[in-house]
């Protein structure tokens, strides 16, 4: 169904959203600092910035998150689990890349042994409104890693913006509840023509130069390989990438409080870091930097493949942007290309 | 729609210190709730987590063998912060637990075949559990021959000592226990486990090998089972790494694209060929 918000009632529908639901959208916190957050006032929404640091699976899989509370009564522990979404809640403005990513994580924490009650949890009762990117950045490569910028895949509406007006598109039938939503307009000719300009122009900025498929046949040959002796020289092991990776998925169980009374809580955590699989005995399987950047990257291109037949990447670029020393894992992609690869040993050993 | 990251209470019904440092002691867990018990079915070679709350979880290998109903032992090292809470654990005081996790010994592998266990230190644990398993009456069958091999650094530090000298006394089972160094009391053999294999020599012919213990000891072992002709695919060990959810959702215990969580803990030596070096 395609249909169009003109941008002057764009408030007051955010507005009517957050009547019946929980409303999660882009918040500028400080210049060029935004993040994912529940919101009471349209006002607070803001979509300057392309991608905010946090990526959307904060709103699925929290940075910290209470998985349950307990409390000794007498000789005996009552623990209260806190899975429960009580409010059905949307979220807005997502990128493709955020959203495609949520479909991965997805992969993981709902499985046919064990499923993450907290994550499904959230994801049942959320409602994605997609938003197209016009501008790619200089650093997305979604269309190289299976994605693009106006990937529908996984939105239950998509907007995408026309500059006087939002273009909106019902795709599922969470999407189709809001047909009868009195902002929305019946789209026309020229909106269509226009959207598909915005498109082809996004495409062609974003381009297919980065050789993610097949990386996995690449990487397989390549578990032993003298590569990672130099590939890792630079990362510092800051961690900032797999904590903004909108598909990194790792997480650490600890427990807050006494003995009488506290919360078993989880965080985020990171493959890069020398405490992650450090064990008890002194004994760590991932020593150094090496293994655990050929870890990090392995896992993404070659052991998540394996197991779900996806890239756990999706292109969104956060770790370039933000790592400190411009570790590029787009090059490191290139690098595993045979051709490219020779290049790398001659320029490590100038 | 069923927690997995919820534990089960359970009461402890004895704790029993095993060794003569007193760094490993036995719990003996009993399920509070019926229908938790009616639940809980495990082969020899699972794992729990066992949770403390306010100190946090912690895996550990099962103990005692599914043919010993009403409780579940756990042999537990004193280390670090989960472990030293569990020693100063009381006989009825409550604890969690979930499980079991992991997929346990290929028991259906080893019909009609001789079983060879090869166990050295605390990591006995699931090794007891496996030849408890095959020595109750309705499962002694099952098999051929059973043999044994366990050592330990001193005699002090045998595991269920009790239980040692009951095997030592059966006709089916053919036990060695060997320590690395004797003391005036130790009648039995010295010598490393390593050797102490290669002595005894075993048959590889329809035989299945299962071999825990620390790295060092395994991966002086290997070659001894190599020698005596033993294919990689019926060398079984059981790994160790660190751990949080235990349902291969957290991410920390992977080898290659396997989680020793979920995916193991027992691996066959054919399978570990095949992953990177990570553990």
């Amino acid at each position: 169904m395609k249909l169009k918000l003109d941008k002057k009632d764009f408030d007051n529908f955010l507005q009517s959203l957050t009547d019946g639901y929980d409303l999660y959208a882009p918040v500028q916190l400080a210049e060029g600092v935004s993040v994912f957050k529940k919101i009471d006032q349209p006002g607070e929404v803001n979509l300057t910035q392309l991608l905010p640091q946090k990526p959307a699976k904060d709103i699925f899989f929290p940075q910290s998150e209470v998985m349950f509370r307990y409390e000794k009564v007498g000789n005996q522990n009552r623990m209260t689990s806190m899975e429960e979404v009580k409010k059905e809640r949307i979220l807005f403005g997502a990128r493709p890349c955020d959203i495609e990513a949520i479909s991965i994580l997805e992969k993981v924490f709902v499985g046919e042994e064990y499923t993450d009650v907290y994550f499904l949890e959230k994801r049942k009762k959320t409602t994605i409104i997609g938003l197209g990117c016009n501008e790619p950045l200089s650093t997305c490569f979604c269309s190289s890693a299976g994605g693009d910028p106006f990937l529908r895949a996984g939105s239950d509406l998509f907007f995408i913006d026309l500059g006087e007006a939002y273009f909106v598109e019902l795709l599922t039938e969470k999407g189709m509840a809001f047909r009868k939503n009195k902002f929305f307009q019946e789209a026309d000719s020229r909106n269509l023509t226009l959207v598909k300009e915005l498109e082809e122009k996004a495409f062609e900025k974003v381009g297919y130069s980065i050789p993610v498929e097949g990386i996995e046949k690449r990487l397989g040959l390549m578990v032993e390989s003298s590569f990672w002796d130099r590939v890792h020289e630079k990362c510092m092991g800051c961690r900032i990438c797999t904590y903004l990776c909108p598909t990194c998925h790792c997480f650490d169980i600890v427990d807050e409080g006494d003995p009488h009374r506290g919360q078993r809580v989880r965080n985020w955590d990171s493959c890069l870091s020398a405490l992650y699989s450090l064990e008890t005995s002194g004994h760590n399987p991932r020593p150094t930097c090496q293994e655990r950047t050929r870890q990090r990257l392995m896992h993404k291109f070659y052991y998540f493949p394996k197991n779900f037949n996806r890239v756990a990447c999706v292109g969104c670029g956060r770790c370039i942007l933000y790592c400190p020393v411009h570790f590029d894992i787009r090059q490191v992609i290139l690098w595993t290309s045979a051709r490219r690869r020779r290049r790398f040993q001659w320029e490590v050993t100038r | 729609m069923k927690n997995p990251y919820f534990p089960i209470p359970m009461v402890i019904k004895k704790v029993c210190t095993e060794t003569t440092d007193r760094m490993l002691r036995t719990l003996e867990l009993g399920f509070l709730k019926e229908e938790d018990e009616g639940d809980f079915q495990y082969t020899p070679g699972q794992f729990c987590e066992l949770s403390i709350l306010g100190k946090g979880e912690a895996p550990f290998g099962i103990a005692s063998s599914p043919m010993e109903k009403g409780s579940l032992k756990f042999t537990i090292n004193k280390a670090g912060t989960v472990t030293t809470a569990l020693h100063h654990m009381e006989e009825g005081m409550e604890i969690g637990i979930r499980g079991p996790l992991g997929n346990g010994y290929p028991i259906d592998l080893f019909q009609e075949r001789n079983v060879l266990v090869i166990g050295g230190g605390f990591a006995f644990t699931t090794l007891r559990s496996l030849v408890a398993y095959f020595l109750h009456p309705e499962n002694r069958s099952k098999v051929k021959d059973i043999t044994v091999i366990y050592g330990a650094r001193m005699p002090g530090l045998l595991l269920y000592k009790q239980e040692l000298s009951e095997w030592e006394k059966r006709s089916d089972l053919k036990l060695v226990v060997t320590v690395d160094w004797g003391d005036k009391d130790w009648k039995g053999k010295v010598g490393l486990v390593p050797n102490v294999l290669e002595e005894a020599a075993p048959s590889s012919e329809n035989t299945v090998a299962v071999i825990c213990g620390p790295p060092i000891m395994i991966k002086f072992t290997f070659p001894k089972l190599m020698a005596l002709k033993f294919p990689n695919e019926r060398i079984y060990t059981s790994l160790e790494k660190r751990m949080k959810c235990g349902i291969g959702k957290c991410g920390r215990c992977n080898i290659g694209h396997l989680y020793v969580c979920k995916d193991g803990p027992v691996f066959s030596y054919a399978q570990l060929e095949k992953l990177p070096k990570d553990y």
